[in-house]
């Protein structure tokens, strides 16, 4: 076992992913970038100073507190609090935190839906093929994040606001996912054209394996590579546009705050001078897309043949 | 090529007509007045609800028997004169040759018919007419008002009260008012007729609302409008960046952060004073169990030591210089300096004080304090949602758990507000229309007779003496002895904690310099004083 790991982990680091990896310093940087986003919003219950979420902590005198560095600064609250005197920094923590699990589940539920629907449409062509695709060209002429508002709003307008705040997130993430399948549905119906007619799932056709075991079993890992590019890009995006949504007050509501809604709260206090409510969470969501869209390039080259 | 080409020649002709349509659309005499708020008129019917925002922005299509000037004096609307025939009769000499503004002349009919639509079903201005008995046609031009007991201040109470025509709500199906709590509508919640100086070109509810000067209108106009155009912009930033950039000419409300530094930005003019509004926290004291509370079998709001304990967790000073930036005065009372009836020395809060309010908690058997929820409008007050946010914070400290849940005022009031009165712990507002404390106390703090009189006792905080003491104020004529009485009831109510009265808030306006406006006190802002230069 341990040999195999060991063995698996020699082969990674002699891969040529690998290899473009070591010799791109940005890629290093935006992956040690991405990886503290990642440590810190996931393990904000420990990591964070404060926990926004504990009202009974909050101190309403402590309110516009700014960064430590201007004056009055209180280095308890290191980039200054909110309108309610919230430590912006754990804000953040926390606000990251919901904000990539509204992005990771709503990844995977594109994910899923886009490529099976790419599966069944690639594999089965003909009528299935047209309609699927027709609908994919419908939707990919309106813009994600309209789609979004619009599923949204329908939603909301089914539930009324207290049952949708509760589930907001859920709703959040069909949404941005319903929005995002297109991508991976092209995709992966692409690679499955060139897959299909290729002899070894001609011969797993022979055999006589059901259709849905050779599309999971032998086509799907084939055409993975693509989609992991797109997953990786699309992670950024999702997060952008719940950051959008939220920020339009059509997301998440302020009582368990991503990033866009801080963004939007902070928005009000622009004018007056507390530009860091708004300031710092918008860097955060900036770096972070950055970050992890240098990464999604990354890996679109290195598994690109025609690049190496 | 041929095509780039046609299109850079589109596009140029597309630059050069523009601006040229915009200069043949604005003639020269053209006064677009554009002004914003964050929440909207939530119904164009003026007996929708009683709500400041609401009455004020219909009283420019619909207009009262008796208005107010811009300092608040009676003024001859409708009604050219009026008096008391006798100590229960006021009488009522109505404005010949007035005509709606679809042509039918203003008669008597329409103000009798007008009485019974505001005190019928679905109206929630019926509060202004407790004391009326019988509203009586003796000729076209003459009505009386017969009140049950000597009404002294009846005239004050009926000046937010618009006309509206007999044969319009006839023919239009709009005899009843739509109630907004039911989510009704009908023909007169998007449509207005009236014989103001304004009348409703058009209507988007939540977005724009256009208003054009009514030709017909039998006063000498003293504004120099041609239209006006009302916006609805929730974001407090985006309100203000419309104003400075000169794509609107009045904000209505402006964020109390962003005032500072509007006083120092060239072309604007910051308009501020104190509203004769107290804003506050009641508390759902009828039901044996609370809507929304994880206590069971029992009201802990039925327990004043719960509510004082309340009063001393929330810290209405902190509230003023945070929240709203020094622009709030806390106040004790349920109305503000300014009405008739407020007295500096009953003004006196308990002393903010967690521990005092843990203690009591523990001494009504809270000691581990309890769950509740706390309801609030996120566009009707200033900061109105920041304040709830910082009293669930506070309530939090001393172990009193609040979800809080902050909704648009469209929502919000057909949630709180009778029938249905469907809320635990909420907040609201109230200017006296009268400046009287009577109307306060009438409205907001008598126990509910499900009519009209404890309308808005949403809470439904009850005390017999109390009562009395209102009913006996409503008939007093002698001024001292009933300033004594209005006294009197302060002291039971603030040391009963009927409510929580926070503060009065600021009013603060805002305008580019070539508007020529009146700010006033009770937040009304009627358009027929407004000039653009």
């Amino acid at each position: 076992m341990i040999a195999r790991l060991s063995d698996g982990l020699r082969r990674a680091l002699d891969s040529d992913i690998f290899y473009s990896f070591r010799n791109s310093p940005l890629t290093i940087l935006s992956a040690v970038v991405t990886l503290i986003f990642f440590i810190g919003a996931f393990f904000s219950p420990w990591l964070a100073p404060h926990n926004p979420f504990d009202v009974a902590t909050l101190n309403l005198m402590d309110a516009f507190t700014p960064p430590v560095w201007l004056p009055e600064g209180n280095p308890i609250y290191p980039i200054g609090t909110d309108d309610q005197g919230r430590d912006l920094l754990s804000a953040i923590m926390y606000g990251t935190r919901v904000s990539l699990v509204v992005g990771f589940c709503s990844v995977a539920f594109a994910m899923v839906l886009g490529v099976s629907l790419g599966l069944i449409s690639g594999y089965f062509g003909g009528m299935v093929d047209s309609v699927i695709m027709r609908v994919a060209d419908v939707q990919l002429t309106f813009p994600a994040i309209l789609i979004a508002l619009l599923l949204d709003g329908v939603v909301r307008g089914l539930m009324g606001t207290e049952q949708h705040d509760n589930l907001a997130l859920m709703v959040l993430v069909f949404s941005i996912g319903l929005s995002y399948w297109v991508q991976y549905a092209r995709t992966v119906r692409g690679s499955v054209l060139v897959e299909r007619n290729k002899e070894y799932v001609q011969a797993a056709r022979v055999i006589g394996l059901p259709s849905v075991l050779i599309m999971i079993r032998h086509v799907l890992p084939n055409v993975l590579g693509p989609v992991l590019v797109i997953a990786t890009i699309n992670l950024a995006l999702a997060v952008i546009t719940e950051a959008t949504l939220s920020f339009l007050g059509v997301g998440l509501p302020p009582t368990q705050p991503s990033l866009g809604t801080l963004i939007r709260i902070g928005n009000g206090f622009l004018f007056s001078g507390e530009w860091w409510i708004t300031v710092f969470p918008g860097i955060a969501l900036a770096v972070f897309v950055l970050a992890v869209n240098l990464l999604g390039d990354w890996l679109r080259d290195a598994l690109n043949p025609r690049l190496r | 090529m041929r095509l780039r080409t046609l299109f850079t020649v589109a596009a140029l002709g597309l630059t050069m007509a523009l601006p040229l349509a915009a200069v043949t659309s604005t003639p020269a005499a053209a006064k677009t007045f554009r002004w914003a708020n964050d929440g909207d008129v939530n119904s164009m019917d003026p007996y929708a609800r009683n709500e400041t925002f609401l009455l004020s922005f219909n009283l420019n299509i619909y207009e009262p028997l008796v208005r107010r000037t811009a300092d608040l004096k009676k003024d001859p609307g409708l009604a050219t004169e009026w008096k008391a025939t006798s100590p229960t009769v006021w009488q009522f000499k109505l404005r010949q040759g007035v005509k709606f503004s679809d042509g039918t002349p203003f008669t008597a009919d329409d103000v009798v018919f007008s009485y019974g639509r505001a005190v019928g079903p679905g109206s929630n201005i019926g509060t202004a007419f407790a004391s009326v008995k019988e509203v009586r046609k003796i000729d076209d031009f003459t009505v009386e008002v017969e009140t049950k007991y000597p009404n002294p201040i009846f005239v004050d109470e009926i000046t937010n009260w618009g006309i509206m025509s007999k044969a319009w709500c006839e023919k239009n199906n709009a005899v009843n008012s739509a109630d907004l709590t039911k989510n009704e509508e009908n023909f007169a919640t998007r449509n207005a007729m009236g014989t103001g100086p304004f009348m409703l070109k058009s209507r988007e509810p939540d977005v724009k609302t256009v208003l054009v000067p009514n030709p017909g209108w039998w006063d000498k106009p003293q504004h120099n409008l041609t239209e006006v155009v009302f916006q609805r912009i929730a974001n407090g930033a985006t309100r203000v960046a419309a104003l400075k950039s000169g794509e609107i000419d009045m904000v209505y409300t402006i964020p109390p952060q962003d005032v500072e530094p509007l006083k120092k930005s060239d072309g604007i003019s910051v308009l501020e004073g104190p509203e004769t509004r107290v804003v506050y926290l009641g508390f759902d004291q009828a039901r044996d169990e609370l809507l929304y509370s994880n206590i069971k079998g029992k009201n802990p709001f039925k327990d004043p030591k719960v509510r004082l304990a309340f009063w001393q967790a929330i810290d209405t000073d902190a509230i003023k210089t945070r929240v709203m930036r020094g622009q709030s005065q806390p106040v004790a009372l349920m109305w503000a300096p300014g009405i008739n009836g407020y007295s500096k020395d009953v003004d006196v809060r308990p002393k903010y004080d967690p521990e005092a309010s843990k203690k009591l908690l523990a001494e009504a058997g809270y000691d581990k304090g309890f769950e509740l929820t706390l309801d609030c409008p996120n566009d009707r007050y200033v900061n109105d949602e920041a304040i709830c946010q910082a009293v669930t914070a506070m309530l939090a400290r001393v172990g009193v758990k609040v979800t809080l849940r902050a909704q648009n005022r469209l929502k919000y009031f057909a949630q709180i507000l009778g029938p249905k009165y469907d809320t635990s712990f909420y907040m609201l507002g109230w200017t006296p229309a009268t400046y009287d404390a009577h109307n306060a106390m009438q409205a907001l703090m008598q126990t509910r007779d499900n009519k009209q009189i404890g309308l808005f006792n949403v809470g439904g905080w009850s005390n017999k003496k109390f009562d009395d003491l209102a009913n006996t104020i409503a008939q007093e004529l002698d001024q001292p002895k009933r300033d004594a009485m209005i006294k009197e009831a302060a002291i039971i109510h603030r040391d009963e904690v009927g409510h929580i009265p926070l503060h009065q808030q600021y009013v603060v306006w805002a305008a580019r310099k070539n508007i020529d406006l009146k700010q006033q006190a009770d937040n009304m802002f009627p358009l027929r004083f407004v000039k653009v230069n």
